[in-house]
């Protein structure tokens, strides 16, 4: 198939490179563009492994094609956080240990990140709800909860430090 | 060293060293790693069961432009596999194809795309066989056998007799005797295989790949390459999990360092979700025939097991699983007679192999669910029965294991009390339920797969001008923590901060041999050789630093990055400063430990008795809860309550994540997962039809860490990783039967099964007692 010329925003950078048409996001994220965070664990959309935000939305990064998303804003695990400072849920994988191999780490922080931008205090079933298409071998998902009850009480505590100065409190 | 000592790093909850790493999407595992002009490989499967390769023509395929090499059996026909008797695999078949998905030529390509035409190209001619399905079947087969060299298609077996075993049968009060099935399963680590092999251009190969066992791969990859070992190197990246999936050299790992030497390049495959499946090597269905009896007061008098497991097309780790499944089976309790036949058989599937909880799964659903029964039939609480079959450590168990430390009294009275245990048990509503089951596992085994003298793993610890403190070791962290734990032990017993410390592992050019992450021997050896190795450090640095001080080494202690004499505090120096003198004295720092099992530890020397025996045994007692609906048969586990005896919790915030990862993963075998076959075809080779439990299904699980200190844990630890899983699948087995009265000797526990078995209940209702018709009560 011919190549042609694909434009993405990827977190927050503009970036091109060739490919053909039928070109996965997933498939071209990981080796056109060299980001790897991006996993792929299964062959037919069902691990979550390579879950990325598509204008904030997560999707699944192997069943889009890349091509379809030029002038999407695209988040993959290597976009999470602000410059230099991690995300509030990376915070908490880290500390409560959320992750333990690793693999599915980056969809189930993509994941979280939507649904805590989306729904900032979720309950225990809600937080199931939102990660149930992420599946995780090794935790148990326990620490996972408590890895998503951390970034949730770090992002109430930031709102409150924001707060005085009447903004962040919205969010 | 003992946990007694106070200790500031060890037992302290250690979020693990690479865990940034991976939240940022940085960890490189096999599959993330590229280099210039590296090839794709693809595999081409068998269609076929079993069938005779009569030609292969691959000469349109390699025509094909972006083709660069072709690998047949005839590239590569030395035969291996992981266990010394079972060399029985050729990377790609050489006469025969064994399985569907069995592996018989790999292209090397420009591109994956490219790779997978060409794989449509290769002509192979068969002569299809009939294949053996069944394992029962196939071990009574006269010809056709899928390997010349295993008659009647038994890979092995094996017959032991401990203690007296009709002697106890006599003594029983109430004897049970029962067949139980569980279904085969899968590992389903996140992570596919994956494997780059290089070939350098001085005529070494570098291979990165997704294993749990670098050192057995570096051997195999030597042996079928004919490279010699020196020039190989092999090395771990992040490995997205194993469970056992990873244990053994994978056909994957040999076919791209065939394709590497025979093309001259770098090569790289990775495995799709399907092929993981076909690669397998996971738990295989297994028929376990119990018998157990007790006494009036509810001691286990005697216990006789025979057990088929259907191995699959190759050997693999075969024996091991099926001699752990005999000595795992009643040295968990104190049981004076076992009678234990095992049979480990060949069929026309995916082999299987070494899975979280090696060998001792199924048959501990099995023992566990009878003891439910006995202790209903002799009107005892399930939980006081088990109390009084308990071990009295240290001890030696009648098959030969020893016992140091044994937590499981604890573990029992824990979830007893954590649960609610003696105000639900039994006294639940119709529909809800509560079951108890105990498991152990080894912390790692005393005799090596390869018998040698070579200690089991060994650490060096290097420190220069810089202070830095490096560590070396063969060791694999496969997401278990391992790194962390390491790191952890040997800034205790420096004195350090873990940030001071940098681990490098598992790459055999640079660590020294550690056999491997399996049998849960990491924490253990590994532990144990860095705590070694760290005193061998710390006594160097103390020399130079009691001459300094005019006083003796053993006279200093080491905190928080200062040394300073015992007695004295004030009469200090700080460890950059101490490690500049020590240098000063002794030239660059390296110091090295090793781990060998002791003696004692390596069991009797009966034909077989090199399996089972470990360093030390972790104890696990589980309590969950359960809702059955009787209408659809749905199981919902509402609650798991799991004890586990670590010995010491070395890094309790992975400790709990292992005990619960080890309960999840029962969960789901209890529950949902199951390898489905028609005929020889696998029915659901994905994640989508090869349900893990998500986080919907998944109960709460509570862990509850119990310390039994054993004497030679490494600050008294023992295993976490796979001992709690065996206990799962039993304690949702005697919930079901508390919540709506029928028992399930079938895994999983699927809808269909429960309400099947509910049916035959309401059909038997007032035709007599309550006890199960298949037991036989018989009064003393």
């Amino acid at each position: 198939m011919q190549k042609q010329l694909i434009r993405l925003c990827v977190n927050g950078e503009e970036r091109e490179f060739a490919a053909a048409p039928n070109r996965l996001l997933l498939d071209a994220l990981r080796e056109d563009l060299a980001l790897t965070g991006t996993k792929r664990g299964c062959d037919d959309s069902s691990c979550g492994c390579c879950a990325v935000l598509i204008d904030g939305v997560p999707m699944l990064s192997c069943v889009a094609l890349a091509a379809s998303y030029e002038g999407s804003d695209i988040v993959t695990v290597e976009g999470l956080g602000a410059a230099g400072a991690l995300d509030p849920v990376q915070e908490g994988w880290v500390e409560r240990a959320g992750a333990q191999c690793g693999f599915c780490t980056p969809g189930f922080l993509i994941t979280t990140v939507a649904l805590l931008e989306r729904n900032p205090h979720p309950s225990l079933e809600e937080i199931r709800e939102a990660l149930s298409s992420n599946l995780c071998r090794c935790t148990g998902y326990m620490q996972i909860y408590e890895s998503v009850r951390y970034a949730v009480e770090k992002h109430r505590r930031q709102g409150e430090q924001a707060a005085p100065a009447g903004r962040g409190a919205e969010r | 060293m003992t946990a007694s000592a106070k200790t500031t790093t060890v037992g302290k909850p250690m979020p693990m060293t690479d865990a940034r790493t991976k939240i940022l999407g940085l960890g490189k595992y096999a599959d993330d790693l590229t280099v210039p002009g590296m090839l794709i490989g693809r595999i081409l499967h068998s269609p076929y069961p079993h069938a005779r390769i009569v030609r292969i023509d691959t000469s349109v395929a390699e025509g094909l432009d972006g083709v660069r090499g072709i690998a047949t059996g005839r590239d590569a026909p030395t035969p291996y596999g992981i266990l010394p008797i079972g060399h029985d695999e050729c990377v790609f078949a050489v006469d025969k194809v064994r399985y569907i998905g069995d592996n018989v030529a790999a292209v090397a390509a420009t591109s994956a795309e490219v790779a997978e035409q060409a794989l449509d190209l290769i002509r192979v001619e068969y002569q299809p066989l009939g294949a053996w399905l069944d394992p029962e079947k196939s071990m009574q087969a006269e010809s056709d056998w899928i390997h010349a060299s295993r008659p009647h298609n038994i890979e092995k077996e094996y017959h032991h007799v401990f203690g007296d075993v009709e002697a106890g049968f006599r003594q029983a009060a109430f004897v049970s005797e029962q067949r139980y099935v569980a279904g085969e399963v899968n590992h389903a680590a996140m992570e596919p295989h994956s494997t780059l092999a290089i070939w350098e251009p001085d005529g070494r190969m570098t291979v990165y790949s997704s294993t749990q066992v670098p050192y057995y791969l570096h051997r195999t990859i030597s042996e079928v390459c004919e490279l010699p070992m020196n020039r190989i190197r092999v090395i771990k990246p992040l490995i997205g999990s194993g469970f056992g999936g990873k244990s053994e050299v994978i056909p994957i790992e040999v076919a791209a360092a065939v394709l590497a030497k025979k093309t001259k390049k770098p090569v790289k495959i990775t495995y799709t979700r399907e092929e993981v499946f076909y690669a397998h090597r996971g738990r295989p269905r297994t028929i376990v025939d119990l018998k157990m009896g007790i006494t009036r007061e509810g001691k286990i008098a005697a216990v006789e097991a025979r057990v088929i497991q259907d191995g699959g097309a190759y050997c693999g780790f075969g024996p091991v699983t099926v001699l752990y499944s005999g000595a795992l089976l009643g040295a968990i309790y104190d049981v004076p007679a076992v009678r234990y036949d095992g049979y480990r058989v060949l069929t026309n599937k995916p082999a299987c192999g070494a899975m979280r909880g090696h060998g001792t799964v199924n048959v501990r659903f099995a023992f566990e669910s009878m003891l439910d029964r006995l202790a209903e039939i002799a009107d005892i609480d399930p939980a006081e029965l088990r109390c009084r079959n308990l071990l009295r450590a240290p001890c030696v168990t009648v098959n030969g294991l020893r016992v140091t430390s044994y937590g499981l009294p604890e573990c029992i009275e824990k979830v007893v009390e954590r649960s609610g245990w003696r105000a639900k048990r039994g006294k639940l509503p119709y529909g809800k339920g509560m079951g108890m089951a105990c498991s152990h596992y080894v912390s790692g085994a005393a005799n090596p797969i390869i018998r040698s003298n070579m200690p089991h793993t060994t650490v060096n610890i290097k420190i220069d001008r810089d202070a830095a403190v490096t560590v070396y070791s063969g060791a694999s962290d496969i997401g278990q923590g391992s790194d962390t734990m390491q790191v952890q032990v040997v800034a205790e017993v420096l004195g350090v901060r873990p940030e001071r410390i940098k681990l490098i592992a598992a790459d055999t050019a640079l660590t020294p041999i550690d056999l491997g992450s399996y049998s849960s021997r990491v924490t253990f050896m590994a532990g144990n050789a860095s705590i070694e190795a760290a005193k061998n450090m710390r006594d160097q640095i103390f020399a130079a630093v009691a001459e300094d001080f005019g006083c003796r080494p053993h006279e200093l202690t080491s905190t928080d990055e200062v040394i300073h004499k015992k007695n004295d505090p004030g009469v200090r120096v700080g460890f950059d400063e101490a490690v500049g003198k020590a240098i000063d004295f002794h030239g660059a720092l390296v110091a090295r430990g090793s781990y060998t099992p002791p003696d004692e530890a390596r069991g009797a020397k009966f034909k077989g008795a090199g399996v089972g025996p470990s360093p030390s045994y972790s104890y696990s007692a589980q309590v969950a809860e359960v809702t059955v609906d009787p209408e659809t048969g749905r199981v919902r586990v509402d609650k798991i309550v799991a004890a586990h005896d670590c010995g010491k919790a070395l890094n309790p915030l992975a400790v709990e994540g292992q005990v619960i990862g080890s309960v999840y993963m029962g969960f789901g075998q209890a529950m949902e997962e199951e390898m489905v076959w028609n005929g020889a075809r696998l029915m659901n080779p994905s994640l989508l039809e090869y349900r893990i439990p998500t986080t919907l299904e998944n109960p709460e699980i509570e862990c509850i860490i119990v310390e039994s200190e054993d004497p030679e844990g490494p600050f008294g630890a023992k295993e976490a990783g796979e001992g709690s899983l065996a206990a799962t699948i039993p304690a949702i087995a005697n919930a079901i039967y508390d919540a709506v009265g029928v028992r399930i000797n079938t895994v999983p526990f699927s809808p269909e099964a429960v309400l099947a078995a509910l049916r035959k209940q309401r059909g038997a209702e007032g035709k007599g007692p309550q006890t199960p018709s298949e037991d036989r009560e018989r009064p003393r």
